[in-house]
């Protein structure tokens, strides 16, 4: 359902900066049903890579083999990513608070002395900042959203709403959070994230349970309409493609 | 003039033991064999760089040879942590490891300027992070032309970067295609090279979209076979994914990491 909705957040044509995971199997979905001239970029330096199976990494072979153009990484992120080429970065997050804020780098107050490390940064710092938009694809959980994130890895919208504008950062930030729960947006007047679509089968109930802060809920809460056969013949396929 | 000669001659002659070292490759092309031959040479106080650092920094560090790292994003790609990596920065086992922290532009810019003989690189990144608190080469800068607030970070100049890469020819030129990351800056930057690579052939072929190392810029070249395995090279050999997760099984505990060491690289010599 995650992935079928962060699908379908994409449309034709635009140019996205894809990570690995979830946001690759959205995008590479979002190809294969309503959206085939999506132009998919990896920061392993593929500009326009159109896989026939999903990649087992950012740097598989077969984004480079699919690709209309292989560049270095310097590139990728000094004369693509950083002049605001990208239409849409899709990000993962192992912890986002309700400003849309991410952190991969630690749990925990001390940096120096963390609860757990994580990976890191690698490009989603400049992701968040230089695409026009960002997508947040993560599965929901109290411990993943929380009121603050411990470490700001990837600037989302501070503490509130014209932060981005102060610091000069050209894109929106996140226009657009995924769970496997429902869909959030941040509120027009305030930057915080608001659920405003729930997935079909779930409750508003379910989702602030799974939420660390007193989630808003949108006057009017669509709901994200169930699968269709195609969409899950696709991910079917593109799962089972070897 | 590049030489050529053994892996094991190459990492004795160019590593030494405080250096800076640079092992790159973005996913492909990544130099296996010459990092555990840094391991089984026992070299000690690394200050080890890397924009993503995985199973051969997992194993360098938990092999205790490192003393610093450098990087932008450490991690088990599409598996999971680097568990000799935690095990160092949280438990400062086998060793304290420091940490200088980066992202991904960050370091891609930081090698820029080292092969551009550049002091520092700039960039408009890590704005509204907390990268900036606690990594003291990120520092803020004012454009003169147009009084924008930017990013600077200092270039990277590695005593030694190796990197693999798929041919080269008797002189030591170097041939190398497909996901070129981040390896040209890396030499460039670097004050001692070495390029270990697939095989060392009579002449190079020409092959589209490739990417030339003259032997005049590069030390020394190592033929390797398979030298980047479990990452690839293209053309020779695919991506071991299989290997990536039974890594997580070996680096999990401190054990069966030192039984890993013991069997397959203290008690492997690398071919001569």
């Amino acid at each position: 359902m995650m992935s079928v909705a962060a699908a379908r957040a994409l449309s034709g044509g635009q140019k996205v900066f894809v990570g690995i995971g979830l946001p690759s199997t959205a995008a590479n979905l979002a190809r294969r049903t309503h959206a085939d001239d999506l132009v998919l970029i990896y920061e392993s330096g593929t500009l326009g890579s159109k896989p026939t199976r999903l990649p087992a990494s950012i740097g598989d072979g077969i984004l480079a083999d699919t690709a209309d153009a292989v560049i270095s990484v310097p590139e990728v992120f000094n004369y693509w990513l950083q002049p605001g080429r990208i239409d849409v970065g899709f990000l993962g997050a192992a912890q986002l608070d309700k400003f849309g804020n991410i952190n991969t780098t630690v749990i925990g107050t001390d940096y120096a002395d963390p609860k757990v490390r994580l990976p890191g940064a690698g490009g989603a710092p400049e992701i968040a900042a230089s695409c026009h938009e960002v997508y947040v694809v993560v599965r929901q959980s109290k411990r993943s959203f929380v009121d603050q994130v411990d470490f700001i890895t990837s600037f989302g919208h501070g503490r509130g709403k014209g932060e981005r504008e102060k610091l000069g950062l050209p894109g929106a930030g996140p226009t657009l959070v995924i769970t496997d729960l429902g869909v959030m947006r941040p509120d027009p007047e305030t930057a915080e994230l608001v659920l405003t679509q729930i997935h079909e089968g779930v409750t508003v109930e379910q989702v602030r349970e799974a939420t660390g802060w007193d989630l808003k809920v949108a006057p009017e809460l669509g709901t994200t309409p169930a699968p269709t056969e195609a969409e899950l013949a696709a991910l079917r396929a593109l799962k089972a493609a070897r | 003039m590049a030489e050529i000669t053994s892996l094991r001659d190459a990492v004795a002659q160019l590593v030494h033991d405080g250096d800076t070292v640079a092992l790159e490759g973005f996913t492909h092309l990544i130099p296996h064999a010459a990092g555990q031959e840094i391991i089984r040479q026992r070299r000690t106080d690394l200050t080890l760089v890397r924009m993503t650092p995985d199973i051969v920094y997992d194993q360098l560090i938990g092999a205790g040879c490192a003393k610093k790292l450098i990087f932008s994003w450490g991690g088990n790609p599409g598996v999971g942590s680097l568990h000799r990596f935690r095990d160092a920065v949280q438990n400062s086992w086998p060793v304290p490891l420091e940490i200088e922290e980066h992202s991904h532009a960050g370091m891609a810019n930081r090698y820029v300027a080292g092969a551009s003989g550049l002091p520092f690189a700039v960039l408009r990144g890590y704005r509204g992070t907390d990268l900036p608190k606690h990594t003291d080469t990120i520092k803020t800068i004012t454009c003169p032309f147009t009084g924008e607030e930017l990013a600077a970070v200092p270039a990277i100049n590695p005593d030694v970067s190796i990197i693999h890469a798929q041919r080269a020819d008797r002189a030591g030129n170097v041939q190398m295609w497909g996901l070129v990351g981040v390896q040209k800056e890396a030499v460039l930057a670097a004050k001692r090279s070495l390029v270990t690579v697939e095989e060392v052939v009579d002449e190079l072929t020409p092959v589209p979209g490739q990417v030339i190392l003259p032997t005049w810029a590069v030390t020394t070249v190592a033929e390797v076979p398979n030298g980047a395995h479990p990452s690839y090279a293209a053309g020779y050999s695919e991506r071991d994914n299989e290997y990536y997760a039974y890594w997580d099984s070996i680096g999990r505990e401190r054990d069966s990491f030192q039984q890993w060491l013991e069997e397959k690289v203290f008690t492997t010599e690398v071919a001569q």
